[in-house]
């Protein structure tokens, strides 16, 4: 199982204060960000100061990203020339229509890996579908290339997009969150949801996580550390749930040992399916177990 | 009849003055109450007229509280008008003192003040003291030193000069105002009650003559000597806000959770348990994460000790908390709770943290919730010098309730700035290590090796806990090694731990 | 690089620093320097602010820094950041690469 990815804290990527304290929230991942929360006259500062923190801070075990801006900006290969150098864990790619865009994105990686001696992969990928045809597109970015980890929703763009507004309940996000969710889920990667931006509202907030758990995404991006507790509640399986999930493990077990090929509870045969969700929920609570301070 | 000789053992009797006699007797006031009052002998038409009756002379000793924090105007007006009577070399014995004081620093060049005792300095004030203003220096005390120092008649107060929002006639003094809702109010008068109490002389300075009597009163009249109606005791905004705001810091919102989560943990927090929290916005937010476990749990807290905010309030209006001890209110919600909750007590500084008092309220504390300018590997805290060795800090009950209670609590990020708030020696000791349990960052917990049993606790509460000096490390880590500050040789001031003794100098600073 | 005009990166924030860089005749730093945390970190701050220039291979310029308690990777991105601007340059060269 990959690492667990319930959340991804938003650091804009001229804000020394919130780069440094960016590891301390608990959030699984960081995204600094190049794009959208640095103003065009400040895109190198940014750069400098990203790529400065990544070769020069600790992060404790957070997986660290960075969203670069997109290639046809003419920033986005500047970007990589950087980032890719100081080597997070992922490069984030935003406003993704296509699997072209992908293709490309990793043709520069791939170069600058080799022209830095880097080996040649290592550099993650994750896609942002912010727009109606890369919604479309799911399927094809999910499959474009091996580097991908996951693939993200961009909402504030796409509704713009579809010439609407997000609404509480989300129901603008309704066929672009189900679309990404199976593409990603097809690929064997891992489907993030976008970011809400309320700060103040968190019974909104948790309702939408919520939904989103339900609908099968394996996290959030947030863009305030105080989103990151209630996030981490929703995704963390009940105890209730989680000592069924281990009587069924203890099921199984027994009918493995009995040599026998099928295993009962209560009476109710066990599907293997029901395994499988028995066995990812343990797993979940075995990595959302409380961090030590070397997470930090 | 009888013959008043002939009375069994009379001329034993104390306080017997012989026989009745007509003659004697005063004639009756036939006046209203209403005009008798204003007859009040006690009333002095201002500060000058009241300074001369006491007798107030060179050399002696004067005091003053901090319960108008910033919007004080009682010090600055009494010490120019003490000034322009030509009086000298006088000791100032304040509660504590703060920014809007730095008219002191021209009293004293001018020989009006010598010696200053206090819990702090800031401001101004601070940073000439810091650049050795004064030859003599500064004496800063817990509060519950002071009181200690006052009741053994160690500091002796010749004349206190004690602020009021409202007084009567006869002097019964109040931290509000139960006649009418203008004016200032700053809720309890804890560490005014003490030197009312001790003072030779005791002059009430209100801006709220109100009818008499002025119940139920934070100073009783026979207390008080005099009664001085001003037009302004201070400026209300300075004096206290609204509501102690609620932090959304997310860092310090951070700190507030890990902090609630050790107190869960710790085996203290149970039924009739009993707790003190500071006015930062880490200890504030604590009192709200605390309340939610308290719901959740059903468990109730017995009382609540120290500067009561509103959060405390509004625990004790739902049930949550019993009691509330008051030395000093720290927003306008905690004043009026003192001013209508029948159990919401205001208390003097003695009662509150006094080590000569067997029954201190800090020495029934569960736990308390501190905060710090830098705490060091031996878990010393100093809350009295910044980051420039300048003075900017007070003492408060700081020492006071770490000594008491069962755990001591001390929240503080794990970086101000650049500056790591964890080092290898904190520039000034205020509050010994030994009596400093938990510190809680916002990278991580130390426990104080003393307190196995709550390390213990923490890791299998799932808290990060780690030692304090992997917290040092980990701060210098990121900011680098600080290099020292740089003091001169002058001692400008003085640390008394609580039992009055030397724990700490602060020097001169360098420039 | 020759620094040809006036370049500044950074901000006026808590942990940021301000530099200024500008054009000098002859050879040589000079370095004003204001700080927050002087005392404690004055002379790494210098340290830092120089031994970027010096990676960038500037050697005449003035150099005006207000800080406000930034890390060593703060003042080494503001005054690279600077410099670039200063010396009119987008020819970044980034030093990291290898196995990590």
């Amino acid at each position: 199982m990959s690492r667990l990815r319930r959340s991804m804290l938003f650091v804009p990527g001229n804000n020394p204060g919130m780069i440094r304290d960016a590891h301390i929230y608990g959030s699984d991942s960081i995204m600094f960000d190049l794009e959208d929360s640095v103003a065009i006259t400040e895109k190198d500062a940014a750069r400098f100061l990203v790529y400065e923190a990544l070769t020069r801070l600790h992060y404790g075990s957070k997986e660290l990203v960075v969203r670069i801006n997109d290639l046809s900006s003419g920033l986005g290969v500047a970007d990589l020339e950087a980032i890719v150098r100081a080597q997070p864990d992922v490069i984030r790619l935003p406003k993704t229509d296509s699997a072209k865009d992908v293709i490309e994105c990793e043709r520069e990686i791939e170069r600058i890996e080799r022209e830095a001696g880097i080996p040649v992969g290592k550099t993650g990928m994750m896609a942002a579908i912010e727009s109606a045809n890369g919604v479309l597109n799911a399927r094809e970015i999910a499959f474009s290339s091996k580097r991908l980890i996951g693939i993200a929703l961009g909402a504030e763009d796409y509704v713009t997009d579809l010439k609407t507004t997000r609404s509480p309940e989300g129901i603008e996000l309704m066929f672009a969150r189900g679309m990404i969710v199976n593409a990603a889920k097809a690929a064997g990667i891992m489907a993030l949801d976008t970011v809400y931006s309320d700060v103040n509202n968190e019974e909104g907030f948790i309702a939408e996580a919520t939904m989103i758990r339900k609908m099968g995404f394996d996290g959030k991006s947030v863009i305030n550390p105080r989103q990151i507790a209630p996030l981490h509640a929703v995704f963390t399986p009940s105890e209730k749930d989680l000592m069924k999930a281990r009587a069924i493990m203890e099921a199984i077990a027994e009918a493995n040992a009995r040599g026998s090929g099928v295993a009962s509870l209560k009476g109710k045969m066990i599907d293997k399916p029901v395994v499988a969700r028995a066995q990812y929920l343990l797993e979940m609570a075995e990595r959302a177990k409380t961090m030590t301070v070397e997470d930090i | 009849m009888f013959d008043f000789d002939s009375i069994p053992h009379i001329k034993e009797v104390s306080a017997c003055h012989g026989v009745y006699d007509e003659k004697n007797l005063n004639e009756k006031n036939l006046v209203s109450f209403d005009e008798r009052q204003k007859e009040s002998k006690k009333v002095l038409p201002s500060i000058e007229e009241a300074i001369k009756r006491v007798g107030l002379k060179d050399g002696m000793t004067i005091s003053f509280h901090h319960h108008f924090r910033n919007g004080d105007f009682v010090v600055n007006m009494v010490m120019d008008v003490i000034a322009k009577m030509g009086i000298k070399h006088l000791t100032l014995a304040a509660s504590s003192l703060t920014d809007c004081h730095w008219p002191l620093i021209e009293h004293i060049k001018n020989g009006v003040v010598d010696h200053i005792e206090t819990s702090g300095l800031r401001g101004k004030l601070g940073d000439a003291v810091s650049h050795g203003l004064m030859d003599f220096p500064v004496i800063f005390r817990s509060h519950g030193g002071r009181a200690a120092a006052i009741e053994t008649g160690e500091l002796h107060i010749d004349v206190a000069f004690l602020g009021a929002p409202s007084c009567d006639p006869y002097g019964n003094a109040n931290g509000y105002n139960r006649d009418s809702e203008e004016g200032s109010c700053c809720g309890s008068l804890g560490y005014a009650k003490l030197d009312a109490l001790y003072a030779d002389k005791c002059i009430i300075i209100t801006d709220h003559l109100v009818s008499f009597p002025n119940t139920p009163f934070g100073i009783p009249e026979s207390q008080v000597d005099y009664v001085v109606k001003v037009d302004n005791i201070g400026d209300p905004n300075g004096i206290m806000s609204g509501a102690t705001r609620f932090t959304k810091n997310p860092k310090e919102l951070l700190i507030a959770q890990y902090a609630t989560n050790a107190i869960v943990a710790s085996g203290y927090f149970k039924n009739n348990f009993s707790m003190q929290m500071g006015s930062g916005g880490a200890s504030l937010a604590v009192a709200r994460y605390l309340r939610e476990k308290m719901i959740e749990q059903d468990i109730k807290c017995r009382f609540a000790l120290g500067g009561i905010t509103g959060q405390i309030v509004q625990m004790h209006e739902e049930g949550l908390v019993k009691k509330i001890l008051d030395v000093q209110s720290f927003d306008l919600i905690a004043a009026n709770s003192v001013k209508n909750n029948r159990f919401h007590q205001q208390i003097d500084a003695s009662y509150y943290a006094s080590y000569v008092n067997k029954g201190a309220a800090v020495n029934q504390l569960d736990f308390v919730i501190l905060s710090a300018l830098e705490v060091d590997t031996d878990f010393n805290v100093n809350v009295m010098t910044g980051s420039d060795g300048v003075i900017r800090g007070a003492v408060g009950g700081h020492p006071d309730t770490a000594a008491g209670a069962s755990m001591t609590i001390v929240v503080c990020p794990l970086l101000r700035g650049r500056i790591p708030t964890i080092c290898s020696k904190v520039n000034t000791i205020c509050t010994p290590g030994k009596t400093v349990d938990v510190v809680v960052t916002d990278q991580g917990i130390a426990v104080n090796p003393a307190r196995p049993e709550l390390y213990e606790k923490f890791v299998a509460a799932g808290l990060p806990v780690t030692t304090i000096e992997k917290l040092r490390d980990r701060a210098e880590r990121v900011a680098g090694t600080p290099e020292p500050i740089k003091y001169g040789e002058k001692i400008v001031g003085v640390l008394m731990y609580r039992d009055n003794t030397v724990i700490d100098v602060i020097r001169e600073v360098a420039d | 690089m020759e620094i040809k005009k006036t370049g500044v990166a950074g901000t006026m924030e808590s942990s940021d620093i301000i530099v200024r860089i500008e054009p000098k005749e002859t050879e040589g730093i000079e370095l004003e320097l204001e700080s927050a945390v002087m005392q404690q970190y004055g002379r790494q701050i210098e340290k830092v602010i120089r031994e970027t220039l010096s990676e960038l291979g500037v050697t005449k310029a003035y150099v005006n820094a207000t800080d406000k308690g930034a890390l060593d990777c703060t003042v080494a991105a503001r005054t690279q950041a600077a410099a670039y601007r200063a010396a009119e340059s987008t020819d970044f060269v980034w030093k990291f690469g290898g196995v990590k």
